[in-house]
C-alpha cells in the first residue's frame, strides 16, 4: 500500500504512555493543540502517578495521555482507546488491556532490556510471550532511531533521549496526517534562549514523521477529516482549571469587583492559584497562604473589606475550611469556593477523579449553614459555571461551593469562545448611605447589603455569633435565632427564582431518564444518545445547580417509568433526589475506581435496565 | 482637622454594654487602645477591629469602627486578608494567648514573618477563660486547673520569644495595671509600619487571679519588673541601684552604672532573645516595653507594588485578550 493513501476514520482514541519522566503529557498536550488546529473536534484525559518520580521504569511511575478526537461531535475522551503508544514494559503492561480487541500497539523496543522488564516487574518479554495476541504490534527502536536522528548534535546521550518523545510524535503526526508545523512554532518559542534544544527536537519531530512514510512500518495511513458544520466561532483548546481560572476573573470582573484568592496547593486545584497568580495585570491578588484554613480565612477578611474572595481547594482542604464556612454563611459575606475533586477518603487517590465530595458540600457544616452547591460539567463549562458562582455570590452575599474534579481540571476540548458584549452585566452596588443603614438590613429577596470599611459612618460588625436580624447586635434571644435560620435559609432556596430548569436531551416522556452532574455528563450523553439511536426511550438531564435544586424537575421526572443517576461515588446525588422527591425511585449506578465511566460501559447498564424492566 | 471635629476617646465606643467580669483586666486595654486611637486621631471607618475567640475577642463589638469577630485561632487570617484587600485601612488583631499561641498559633508566626501591616495585640492571662478555666499555653508548669487538677505539665511559650522567632519587625510587652506605660507601647505599635506584636499581661480575676502578682503587685513590682527603653540604660530596683547588662547571649545583674544601654532597633535579635529568656529565670526582673522594633518591608505593600509593576510593564489587562489567546481559531 502507498504511503500516501489515505483511510478515513471518523473517530480515533491514542494513548500515549510511558515513564513519568519520558514526556508524555508534553507529547499528548502537542498532538492535541494540533490536533485542535485541524479542526477535529476532541476530549482528552492525562493520567498520571501521585508520585512526581516514581522509581523509573516501574508499573507505579507510568503517565499517560488519552486523546479522542473525531471528524464529528464528541463529548468524552474515549472509552477503549485504538492506538497505544507504549514507551516501556511496564507502559505496556499497564494499558494493553484497555485497548481495543484489534488496536494497533506502537512499541518503543530500546526501553525492552531485561533490567527494563524486571523494573516492570515481568518474568518474561511480553512481545515474545503471546501476551499481545490479537492485537497489531509495531516494534520499533525509538532509543536508537533518535540516536540516529541527532547525530553529530553536541548534546550528550541523555539529553538526545530525552528527545525520544519528539521522535514518537513525529510518527503519529504522519500516522494521522497532521502537520508538524504547530508544534516547530511551538518548540521555537518554548526553547527560544536554546536554539540547540529547539534544533534537536525539530531533528529529532522531522525524523519520525520521515521515518513514518519511508519505513511503512503502519499498514496504511489515516486522515480523521474535520468536523463539519461545526458552529461558527472562535474556538481555544481550553484545560478546565484554567478555563475555571479564567471565569473567576471575568465574573469578577463583571461584577465590577477585583477578585482575591486565598488558597494552598493541592492536588488537583493547584493550577487554579498558578493560574490567577499570573493575573496581576487584572488586579487579581493571589496570597499563597500557610493552610487551608488561612485560604478560606483571607478569602472571607477579603471580602469583608470589597473584594471578591475566593478559595480553591480539593475534598480533604473542603474539609479544614468547613467552620470557615460557617462564618462566611452567618455574616453573609459573598465568597467562591472551589473544590476540584479527588478520589477520597482522607488523601485517598490524590490524582484520580471522583465525585465524592456531594454531601459534603451540600451538609457539611456545624449547625444550620445553608451554602448553595453548583458543578461543571466539562473543561469548557468551567468558564460558564464560575461565572455563574460569582454571580450567586454576590446577587446574594452568601458562599458559594463549586464543584469541579480531577477528570475536568486536567482533561481538555475547543472551547467555543464567548462573544465578549453577550456576557452578563452583573455589577454589585456598595452601600454607601449612612441613613437608615443597619447591617442586616434586607431587600425583597432577603439579602443584605455590602457595606465596606473605609465608608463613613457606616462602621459595623459581624461575626460568628448569632445577631439581631436588624442592628447586627449580638443576640441570644431564641426568637431571633430562629427567625436567622430561617432567613439563611429561605435567602438561599430563593436563589432557585434565578436558575433555569437544566434542558433535556430526548423525548419528555420515556422509560429510563439519566439524572447525572458534573464530569459524567460526557458519558452520560454519549451513552444515552446511542440507544436513542437504537431507538430506545432514553432521555439525559445534566443539573449544574445542585443546590438548591431547580425548579421544573418534578415535572421532568414524571414522564419516566425508570430514574437512574450514574456517580464516581456510592450515590450522593441519587439520595439527595431521594430525599427532596420521595415519589420517585431513583436507582443509583456508582463506580468508584479512581478512572472516569466509559460511555460503553453506560450504555450497557442502561440497556440491561430497558430491558430487564420494559 | 477643626477643634470640633476632634476624635476623642468615648468615640471610639459602640452602643454595646461591656460584658466582661468586673475588675477584668480586658477593660483597661480597651481604654488604652480608645486612648491611643484617639491620640492619633485614626478616623473610625478606616479602623477595623478583628478577633478570634476567647474572652479578649468579644473586643469587636465593643468598638465603633468596623470589626470581624472571627472563629477561634484565625483572626490574624482574616486581618490578613482584610489588610491586603485595602491596605489603606488600619487593622488590629485582638487576640489571646489561647486563640493567638494555640489553635491559632500558626497563622500567628506566618503574619509575623509576612510582616503584614498590623497591629496584634495578645491579651495573656495564663488561662482559658471563656471556657471557664484550662491551662493555656502560656499557663506555668505547675498550674492546678480544672484540665490539669494535678498540674500542668506542659511547657509554656514565651510570646515574646515566638514573636521574635517568626521575625516580628515589631514585639513588645506590657501590663493592664500600668496604663500609662501600655499607652505608651501601644502608641509605638500604632505607628509601627508592620507586623506590631504587643504581649499585655492581662489578670483574669475569676480563674487565674494574681498570676502576675509575684512581679506586678505594688510592693515589689520595682525589684521584680525592668522597663526597657530604647536608648537608655537598662536600670531597676526600688532604688534604681541595679542594672542588667548583656553580655554575649547571657544577661547579668549588675550596679546601676554598668548598666548596658538598651537598643531596640538593632539589626539581630540576639539581644531581645536573650531578654526574653529573663522569664525563665525566677531570680532574674521580667522586662517590659520594646523589644525589638525594626523596618522591613510589609506583605500588603509588596503585593499591591507588584501588581503595580506588572500593571505598568503589560498594562491594565483586557478581559478579551484573556479568552482570546493567540492559540484560538476561527470556524467560518
Amino acid at each position: 500500500m502507498s504511503s500516501e493513501e489515505l483511510i478515513r476514520q471518523d473517530d480515533v482514541t491514542i494513548r500515549f504512555a510511558g515513564d513519568s519522566g519520558d514526556g508524555m503529557q508534553l507529547t499528548g498536550s502537542q498532538f492535541t493543540d494540533t490536533t485542535a488546529k485541524v479542526g477535529n473536534d476532541l476530549a482528552t484525559f492525562p493520567d498520571y502517578p501521585s508520585e512526581i518520580r516514581a522509581p523509573a521504569g516501574t508499573r507505579a511511575g507510568v503517565s499517560g495521555f488519552q486523546i479522542h478526537f473525531s471528524s464529528h461531535d464528541i463529548y468524552t475522551a474515549g472509552d477503549a482507546p485504538s492506538v497505544l503508544v507504549a514507551m516501556n514494559p511496564a507502559a505496556l503492561i499497564v494499558n494493553y488491556k484497555d485497548l481495543k480487541p484489534g488496536g494497533i500497539i506502537l512499541v518503543n523496543t530500546g526501553a525492552f532490556t531485561e533490567g527494563d522488564l524486571k523494573r516492570a516487574d515481568l518474568d518474561s518479554n511480553p512481545l515474545e510471550d503471546g501476551t499481545l495476541a490479537g492485537y497489531r504490534v509495531i516494534e520499533e527502536d525509538i532509543n536508537q532511531r533518535t540516536i540516529e536522528a541527532l547525530e553529530g548534535t553536541e548534546l550528550g546521550k541523555k539529553d538526545v533521549l530525552r528527545c525520544k518523545n519528539f521522535y514518537t510524535l513525529g510518527m503519529m503526526y504522519w500516522l494521522f496526517s497532521r502537520p508538524v508545523e504547530p508544534t516547530l512554532t511551538w518548540l521555537e518559542k518554548k526553547f527560544a534562549k536554546k536554539p540547540e534544544l529547539v534544533d534537536a527536537n525539530t531533528r529529532a519531530l522531522k525524523a519520525g514523521y520521515n521515518h513514518g512514510q519511508l519505513l511503512r512500518l503502519f499498514q496504511g495511513r489515516y486522515e480523521v477529516p474535520k468536523v463539519e458544520g461545526t458552529a461558527p466561532g472562535t474556538y481555544r483548546n481550553i484545560m478546565g482549571n484554567e478555563s475555571l481560572s479564567i471565569g473567576l476573573a471575568v465574573g469578577s470582573r463583571l461584577a465590577g469587583l477585583k477578585p482575591f484568592l486565598g488558597s494552598y496547593p493541592i492536588t488537583p486545584a493547584t493550577e487554579i492559584l498558578q493560574q490567577l497568580a499570573r493575573m496581576k495585570n487584572y488586579d487579581v491578588v493571589t496570597c499563597q497562604m500557610e493552610d487551608e484554613i488561612a485560604g478560606v480565612c483571607t478569602a472571607i477578611g477579603a471580602s469583608y473589606a470589597g473584594r471578591l474572595g475566593i478559595t480553591s481547594t480539593s475534598g480533604p482542604g473542603l474539609a479544614l475550611k468547613t467552620e470557615a464556612l460557617g462564618l462566611a454563611v452567618i455574616t453573609e459575606l459573598p465568597l467562591v469556593v472551589v473544590d476540584v475533586q479527588r478520589a477520597g477518603p482522607s488523601t485517598g487517590l490524590p490524582t484520580k477523579v471522583e465525585q465524592s465530595d456531594l454531601l459534603q458540600s451540600i451538609f457539611g457544616r456545624n449547625g444550620e449553614a445553608p451554602i448553595p452547591v453548583i458543578a461543571c460539567s466539562s473543561p469548557s463549562d468551567a468558564f460558564e459555571t464560575a461565572v455563574e458562582a460569582v454571580r450567586i455570590a454576590t446577587e446574594f452575599m452568601t458562599p458559594v461551593i463549586l464543584l469541579s474534579d480531577n477528570y475536568i481540571a486536567n482533561g481538555t476540548e475547543p472551547w467555543k469562545l464567548p462573544e465578549m458584549d453577550s456576557l452578563p452585566d452583573m455589577k454589585v452596588e456598595f452601600v454607601t448611605d449612612p441613613e437608615g443603614f443597619q447591617p442586616y438590613n434586607r431587600d425583597e429577596r432577603l439579602v443584605r447589603g455590602w457595606a465596606i470599611p473605609g465608608t463613613p459612618g457606616l462602621q459595623h460588625r459581624v461575626g460568628g455569633l448569632e445577631k439581631d436580624h436588624v442592628t447586627g447586635a449580638v443576640s441570644h434571644d431564641p426568637d431571633n435565632h430562629h427567625e436567622m435560620v430561617l432567613t439563611r435559609q429561605n435567602k438561599i432556596m430563593g436563589i432557585r427564582e434565578t436558575i433555569p430548569t437544566p434542558e433535556l436531551a430526548g423525548d419528555t416522556e420515556g422509560d429510563l431518564l439519566v439524572v447525572a452532574w458534573g464530569s459524567t455528563f460526557g458519558q452520560a450523553r454519549a451513552a444515552t444518545e446511542r440507544l436513542q439511536k437504537k431507538g430506545h426511550k432514553i432521555s439525559h438531564i445534566h443539573l449544574r445547580h445542585l443546590w438548591p435544586l431547580p425548579y421544573g424537575l418534578e415535572e421532568i421526572f414524571a414522564g419516566f417509568k425508570h430514574i437512574i443517576c450514574p456517580e464516581l461515588n456510592l450515590g450522593q446525588l441519587a439520595r439527595v433526589l431521594t430525599s427532596e422527591y420521595p415519589k420517585y425511585p431513583f436507582e443509583s449506578y456508582a463506580k468508584v475506581k479512581g478512572k472516569p465511566f466509559q460511555a460503553f460501559e453506560l450504555a450497557a447498564h442502561f440497556e440491561k435496565i430497558l430491558e430487564e424492566k420494559s | 482637622m477643626s477643634e470640633m471635629q476632634q476624635l476623642k476617646a468615648k468615640d471610639y465606643k459602640s452602643d454595646q454594654e461591656v460584658r466582661w467580669c468586673p475588675g477584668c483586666g480586658d477593660y483597661s486595654i480597651i481604654a488604652g487602645i480608645q486612648a491611643t486611637l484617639a491620640k492619633l486621631q485614626i478616623p473610625k471607618e478606616n479602623l477595623v477591629m478583628v478577633s478570634g475567640i476567647g474572652c479578649s475577642s468579644r473586643f469587636p463589638y465593643y468598638m465603633d469602627t468596623y470589626g470581624v469577630h472571627g472563629i477561634h485561632g484565625r483572626a490574624n487570617a482574616l486581618a490578613t486578608g482584610i489588610k491586603v484587600a485595602n491596605p489603606d485601612l488600619q487593622v488590629w488583631v485582638i487576640t489571646g494567648d489561647g486563640d493567638g499561641l494555640a489553635i491559632g498559633g500558626n497563622h500567628m508566626i506566618h503574619s509575623l514573618r509576612r510582616n503584614v501591616d498590623m497591629k496584634i495585640v495578645l491579651f495573656n492571662n495564663e488561662i482559658y477563660g471563656l471556657t471557664k478555666g484550662q491551662y493555656s499555653p502560656t499557663s506555668p508548669r505547675g498550674l492546678h486547673t480544672k484540665t490539669s487538677p494535678f498540674g500542668s505539665v506542659d511547657n509554656p511559650f514565651i510570646p515574646i520569644q515566638l514573636a521574635l522567632g517568626a521575625g516580628a519587625t515589631f514585639t513588645a510587652r506590657t501590663l493592664d495595671t500600668q496604663p500609662k506605660h501600655m499607652k505608651m507601647v501601644l502608641e509605638e505599635a500604632a505607628k509601627h509600619k508592620g507586623a506590631a506584636f504587643v504581649e499585655i499581661w492581662q489578670n483574669c480575676v475569676i480563674f487565674n487571679d494574681g498570676a502576675y502578682k509575684e512581679w506586678t503587685d505594688k510592693r515589689v513590682r520595682d525589684e521584680q519588673t525592668i522597663q526597657i527603653v530604647d536608648g537608655e540604660p537598662m536600670i531597676f530596683g526600688a532604688d534604681r541601684d541595679k542594672g542588667l547588662k548583656i553580655e554575649g547571649s547571657e544577661i547579668k545583674i549588675v550596679r546601676a552604672d554598668e548598666a548596658t544601654v538598651w537598643n531596640s532597633r538593632a539589626e539581630s535579635p540576639g539581644a531581645a532573645f536573650a531578654m526574653s529568656q529573663l522569664d525563665r529565670h525566677p531570680e532574674m526582673p521580667r522586662p517590659f516595653g520594646v523589644f525589638r522594633q525594626v523596618s522591613a518591608p510589609t506583605l500588603d505593600d509588596m503585593v499591591h507594588d507588584q501588581i503595580k509593576e506588572v500593571t505598568d510593564a503589560k498594562g491594565v489587562g483586557d478581559l478579551k485578550d484573556l479568552i482570546y489567546t493567540p492559540d484560538c481559531w476561527t470556524v467560518e
